[in-house]
């Protein structure tokens, strides 16, 4: 009884919450007959390589692969390291105005990108940065350093102080204890920001459509839709195809730290 | 101890080095989110068009979009979305996280399969959606046809309101797995010797809920639901993807609005005043979630 009133509703919270998840992998091995005409559509009755092939063969997506992941790479490292760094004069020098910086990282962090993508548009144009692709990174850092710096305050807060006084003692410098002694203490707290980091730029979609225009400088999102849809006719089976790469990366990392993920989540709605 | 010349140790000084510290984040801050911040209010009070600076023609543009009937549905559809999905987000939400916390086989493996929507890149799942609601093979047509439930296919994306009450469901299973989550924590948080006390008062479980539980969780809620808000009332990668803000400008929301009037078709000035208008509400929710993180 106890077993029917959690296993019930879990399972139909599992079909509502992954139904999409097996429709990609479903149609991803369907043939294309099979996709527009079967007996019954949640199953396959042969299976097929051939969208994965075409999909690699005939289309830019290993480039858009690519791309998007030297982006979520390369703003998730320097997210972090400007993130920790900043997060670690507020919390452990507290300079003259330091709570003042705190808060306005604070706004910062809630003001969306669908507000920005407009005038940063002119922004980028004139430092002549639209459709290349390494400009996406300090774009990120827009939402990334706001989002880690303040996961990383929550982490800092809780490191004891006596740790770094006895360091002080000894006669290490400022910039000792912040490499020595708190870095390898923080490193937990690192990992959960750059897993969030790097869903979060691997899931960003406005900035890319918007500044970048040349199919060698998409990223997955935003090649997929711009050029695998093509007038009313729909290659579902490249589409989800790319769908179910493209979301491999971000799962893959996810089950990996996902105790991370977990702890930095509840990190962001407690702190 | 080792003395350390001069400069160095004026460099190490908390003031001096804090300063340094922060001024990496600052520039890109400062230079790509503040300025822009500003530049998008003063680009609203221009004719700037994709190319040319435009000239002040000061309140002109809201002027313009307030009169528009698309921009007053794009608006209204946008608040809707967000009250509705913050709704859902909510109460399956809860629900979900009251599930997973009690302890059970297979305990973790459902946390971490329930997170999957939220980690997904969204338009790729919104892909997904947009292949099973489509008008002519959909599957969850099938399956109601086969469940006697309709005669024929539904064309989900096709009329006003099916597509809006599709883009509802698919915002919720979006940001559900959040509002689990963080239920969640809040739940774990929750000392077990008050349901002891409870139940030692006779307290059955609903009331256990309504006294101890939904109290306690009130502050965490009003984190989740302000925060979520804010993102769910500038969505963008969902709608988008899946109907353009259409059938016929049905499901416009304030960002493809935006999005349609300044980039496809260059009207910047005009765009920029659509994308900051929900700033109204937004700082209403900013100010709530402020001072619900400060009290905690």
């Amino acid at each position: 009884m106890r077993n029917l009133r959690i296993y019930g509703p879990l399972t139909l919270y599992g079909i509502f919450l992954l139904l999409p998840f097996y429709w990609m992998v479903l149609t991803t091995f369907k043939s294309n007959a099979e996709l527009l005409n079967t007996p019954n559509p949640f199953w396959i009755v042969h299976g097929t390589f051939s969208h994965i092939v075409e999909l690699l063969t005939t289309t830019a997506y290993l480039q858009w692969f690519a791309n998007t992941l030297f982006v979520s790479v390369a703003s998730t490292i320097v997210s972090v390291f400007i993130s920790y760094i900043t997060a670690y004069a507020i919390i452990r020098l507290r300079f003259p105005g330091a709570e003042v910086v705190s808060t306005a990282i604070f706004l910062a962090y809630i003001v969306p990108p669908a507000i920005l993508f407009i005038p940063l548009a002119t922004i980028i144009f004139q430092l002549h940065w639209f459709d290349k692709l390494w400009a996406l990174v300090p774009i990120y850092c827009t939402f990334l350093i706001p989002f880690c710096t303040w996961l990383l305050i929550g982490f800092l807060k809780n490191i004891p102080r006596e740790l770094e006084e006895a360091a002080r003692i000894d006669g290490a410098s400022n910039l000792a204890i912040l490499w020595r002694i708190i870095f390898p203490i923080a490193v937990p707290g690192l990992i959960s920001a750059a897993i969030f980091s790097f869903t979060l730029s691997w899931n960003e979609y406005l900035y890319a459509l918007v500044y970048m225009s040349s199919s060698g400088n998409k990223t997955i999102s935003v090649g997929m839709v711009t050029e695998l849809i093509r007038g009313d006719v729909f290659q579902w089976g490249q589409l989800m195809a790319g769908a179910l790469i493209g979301v491999l990366p971000a799962v893959l990392v996810y089950f990996f730290f996902v105790e991370y993920y977990v702890a930095g989540m509840s990190g962001s709605v407690k702190e | 101890m080792i003395q350390r010349s001069g400069l160095l140790s004026r460099l190490d000084s908390p003031r001096v080095l804090g300063y340094l510290l922060i001024t990496p984040a600052a520039i890109i801050l400062l230079g790509l989110l503040a300025y822009p911040l500003l530049l998008g209010v003063w680009l609203s009070l221009t004719s700037a068009t994709l190319g040319k600076t435009g000239e002040f023609v000061g309140l002109q543009n809201y002027a313009t979009i307030l009169a528009d009937p698309i921009f007053r549905g794009a608006a209204g559809f946008s608040v809707m979305y967000t009250v509705c999905a913050e709704i859902g987000k909510l109460v399956l939400g809860l629900a979900l996280a009251l599930l997973l916390n009690q302890r059970f086989r297979g305990y973790r493996a459902s946390r971490a399969l329930m997170l999957l929507p939220w980690v997904a890149p969204t338009v790729l799942s919104a892909l997904a959606w947009l292949w099973l609601l489509d008008p002519q093979f959909s599957a969850l047509s099938w399956l109601l046809i086969r469940l006697h439930l309709i005669h024929s296919n539904i064309d989900f994306l096709g009329h006003p309101w099916s597509a809006r009450f599709s883009l509802i469901v698919v915002n919720i299973w979006r940001g559900l797995p959040y509002f689990a989550i963080g239920y969640l924590a809040g739940l774990q948080s929750i000392s077990k010797d008050l349901y002891e006390a409870a139940a030692i008062d006779g307290a059955g479980g609903w009331q256990a809920f309504r006294r101890i539980t939904w109290p306690l969780l009130l502050p965490i809620t009003t984190i989740l639901v302000a925060f979520s808000a804010i993102f769910t009332l500038t969505d963008f990668q969902l709608i988008q993807t899946i109907t353009h803000g259409g059938p016929t400008d049905a499901t416009q929301v304030f960002t493809t609005l935006a999005y349609q009037r300044a980039i496809t078709g260059g009207q910047l000035g005009e765009g920029a005043a659509i994308a900051i208008s929900p700033i109204v509400f937004m700082v209403v929710l900013a100010v709530i979630v402020v001072r619900s993180v400060r009290d905690r």
